[in-house]
């Protein structure tokens, strides 16, 4: 067993904590106080991203992408988790799902996705199936050579500056040992297609600058070709491929993590209270050292799922855990950052206040904190309960 | 023209140095290493001259312990075409690392040798000048801006009091200031070539060069720790303490 990054490895860290410090930070403040990325800005981000070669790095080289694998892509995704969310997002990491794209579908969506050309979301989140994802009402029906799509879709992350959405949608009703289940389809549907409107979503607490947006379709007529994977098999695909965005999830906790705890280890070895510095009190050290006790371990979980993914033997319960872990230990972190900044860790002049909001969001999405332990517990029972 | 970069693995900038227990040197086991700084600027300058058209071959140099490779890689990833790793276990002082940079001239024939103005673990600041005094090639040290001419490059060089341009025949060995250049960051696909990238390994006793340390070190001691500071009361005072205590206004 060995712990130590390659040189490789640590290169790729470097080159990556270099461009967040150079080409991301800067922005950070405008884009937190006016919550918007400017066009001019998400361009120069994107092609200086494509120039380093870290856009799209988890898509195979033969395609145009940057080849990592997923240990490499954790450590890419770590770093770029320590800056604001909206700017890290426009290092463009196109869903791994296009790799399904087939025939034309390559060449209109999976390649220029690769390119920068062209940016993808996913809509899967409606207002009345959020965890229980498979209750979903938008559905699909086919007419000859199209689908008629209708339904509304809410949540949908950065839907305003993407291209084309993956859509899924109920393609009827199937009988399974626990009753009648929707069946799910997976489409690409192009911004601009009759009958689909994008509009704004709710403004949140997390993740400034990064929108989420509602999606409404109204007898929305869409190819037959355009459907992503085969008829019905949308959750397959979508398991085949989406495995890594848990572990993507938990990277980027880990990044932000890291910053809080620098920027609290540096100010409690300056600041001075009582004639000596705060890290000298026993209730400030303490803190630190659970922080960066909690830290490491959520570390060592995490990258070890990304090692057991590329090995091929990551389960959905590793994924839950370092998810679950990680997202916690950051909620946890990013408070204690603030009781160890007193009033000045809520000034919006340091990212700490930033950091504890973004952290709010990762205990919910790509499953919340309480569908991981169901995951995990699940995974730990079945084998018992079948004996 | 083929260019050759030295760069030596050193304590990372931002490492706090430790002394060893028994004073024999400085703790290098299970810290960070890096590229040193000013290396990392001859990298950068020689890659500018490349991607300008006026060099066609980087060779990245270091002499050090079979782990300097992955100093060299690291200049590989940010473009350097080859590398060559001069293994040496023992200290190496400045003369054997000039020595062995003639040897290796002569096998390479560059027109350029680009090196830091310094490392910043022993900061000598003696190789570029002793290897330009073995060769017998003009030198220009302390560089903060360079343009390659026709059988010259001209030189601005950062001297106590000023800037001083110069222009000196080639070749010529060159040694690289701070304010030079800002070192890029490597591309992901150039990481990715690095591995790829010949490294020919070498030592100096196969360049017949002599490399045992002329300089016993005696011992190595920590900076003793900064005195607290005295607050004065009046301007008068602090003028009074610049003048007659520290002396540092007449």
């Amino acid at each position: 067993m060995n712990f130590e990054l390659s040189h490789e490895h640590e290169m790729i860290v470097a080159s990556a904590r270099a461009f967040v410090e150079q080409e991301l930070y800067p922005y950070e403040e405008e884009v937190e106080r006016d919550d918007r990325v400017r066009p001019e800005l998400i361009e120069q981000i994107k092609q200086r991203a494509i120039a380093a070669g870290l856009y799209a790095a988890a898509m195979p080289e033969e395609l145009g992408g940057g080849g990592l694998d997923n240990f490499s892509m954790t450590l890419l995704d770590r770093e770029l988790g320590r800056a604001n969310f909206a700017l890290q997002y426009l290092v463009g990491r196109p869903s791994n799902i296009l790799q399904a794209c087939v025939g034309e579908q390559r060449e209109k969506y999976l390649l220029p996705c690769i390119r920068g050309k062209k940016i993808d979301c996913l809509a899967m989140t409606e207002p009345n199936a959020g965890s229980d994802v498979r209750g979903m009402q938008c559905r699909a029906e086919r007419d000859g050579n199209e689908y008629v799509i209708n339904g509304t879709k809410h949540f949908i992350s950065h839907a305003d500056l993407a291209d084309f959405v993956i859509l899924f949608a109920a393609t009827g009703v199937e009988d399974s040992a626990r009753g009648p289940r929707k069946k799910i389809t997976s489409f690409l549907v192009d911004k601009g297609a009759p009958g689909f409107t994008v509009r704004d979503g709710y403004r949140s607490v997390s993740h400034r600058g990064y929108h989420n947006c509602v999606l409404t379709f109204d007898d929305c007529r869409i190819p037959a070709a355009n459907v992503l994977g085969e008829e019905h098999k949308g959750f397959e695909v979508a398991n085949d491929w989406l495995g890594a965005t848990r572990l993507q999830v938990a990277a980027m906790c880990l990044g932000r993590a890291e910053r809080a705890l620098d920027l609290c280890l540096e100010w409690a070895a300056t600041r001075k209270q009582f004639g000596q510095t705060i890290g000298k009190f026993q209730g400030v050290s303490f803190k630190l050292a659970d922080m960066r006790t909690q830290l490491e371990a959520a570390e060592l979980l995490t990258l070890k799922v990304a090692w057991k993914s590329d090995q091929g033997t990551a389960t959905d319960m590793d994924y839950a855990m370092a998810k679950l872990h990680a997202t916690e230990m950051l909620a946890t972190l990013s408070d204690e950052a603030i009781q160890i900044h007193g009033g000045m860790g809520l000034m919006s002049d340091l990212p700490l206040e930033r950091i504890w909001r973004d952290a709010r969001v990762e205990r919910i999405w790509e499953g919340t904190s309480e569908i991981q332990r169901h995951i995990i517990s699940r995974a730990l029972l079945r084998p018992l309960e079948q004996r | 023209m083929k260019v050759l970069v030295g760069v030596k693995r050193v304590l990372d900038a931002y490492v706090k140095a430790r002394v060893k227990p028994d004073g024999s040197g400085v703790v290098t086991d299970n810290v960070k290493m890096s590229m040193n700084p000013f290396d990392e600027i001859a990298v950068e300058q020689a890659l500018r001259f490349k991607e300008a058209g006026q060099v066609e071959e980087i060779v990245a140099v270091s002499i050090g312990p079979a782990k300097s490779e992955e100093t060299i890689r690291t200049a590989l990833a940010m473009g350097a075409d080859r590398g060559i790793l001069v293994e040496a276990d023992a200290e190496i002082e400045p003369l054997a690392v000039a020595k062995v940079f003639k040897a290796l001239v002569e096998k390479e024939q560059p027109e350029l040798v680009l090196l830091g103005k310094q490392a910043i673990d022993d900061d000598c600041n003696q190789t570029g000048q002793m290897l330009a005094a073995l060769l017998g090639w003009a030198q220009g040290t302390f560089i903060s801006k360079i343009e390659l001419g026709d059988g010259n490059v001209t030189v601005t060089r950062e001297v106590d009091g000023g800037l001083e341009r110069a222009q000196i025949k080639t070749p010529a060995v060159v040694t690289v200031d701070l304010r030079l250049n800002e070192p890029r960051y490597a591309s992901l696909p150039n990481i990715m070539k690095a591995k790829k990238k010949p490294v020919d390994k070498t030592t100096p006793a196969e360049l017949g060069v002599d490399a045992t340390p002329r300089i016993t070190t005696l011992e190595v001691q920590e900076p003793p720790p900064r005195a607290a500071g005295v607050k004065v009361a009046s301007v008068a005072e602090l003028v009074d303490k610049l003048r007659n205590e520290a002396r540092v206004i007449g």
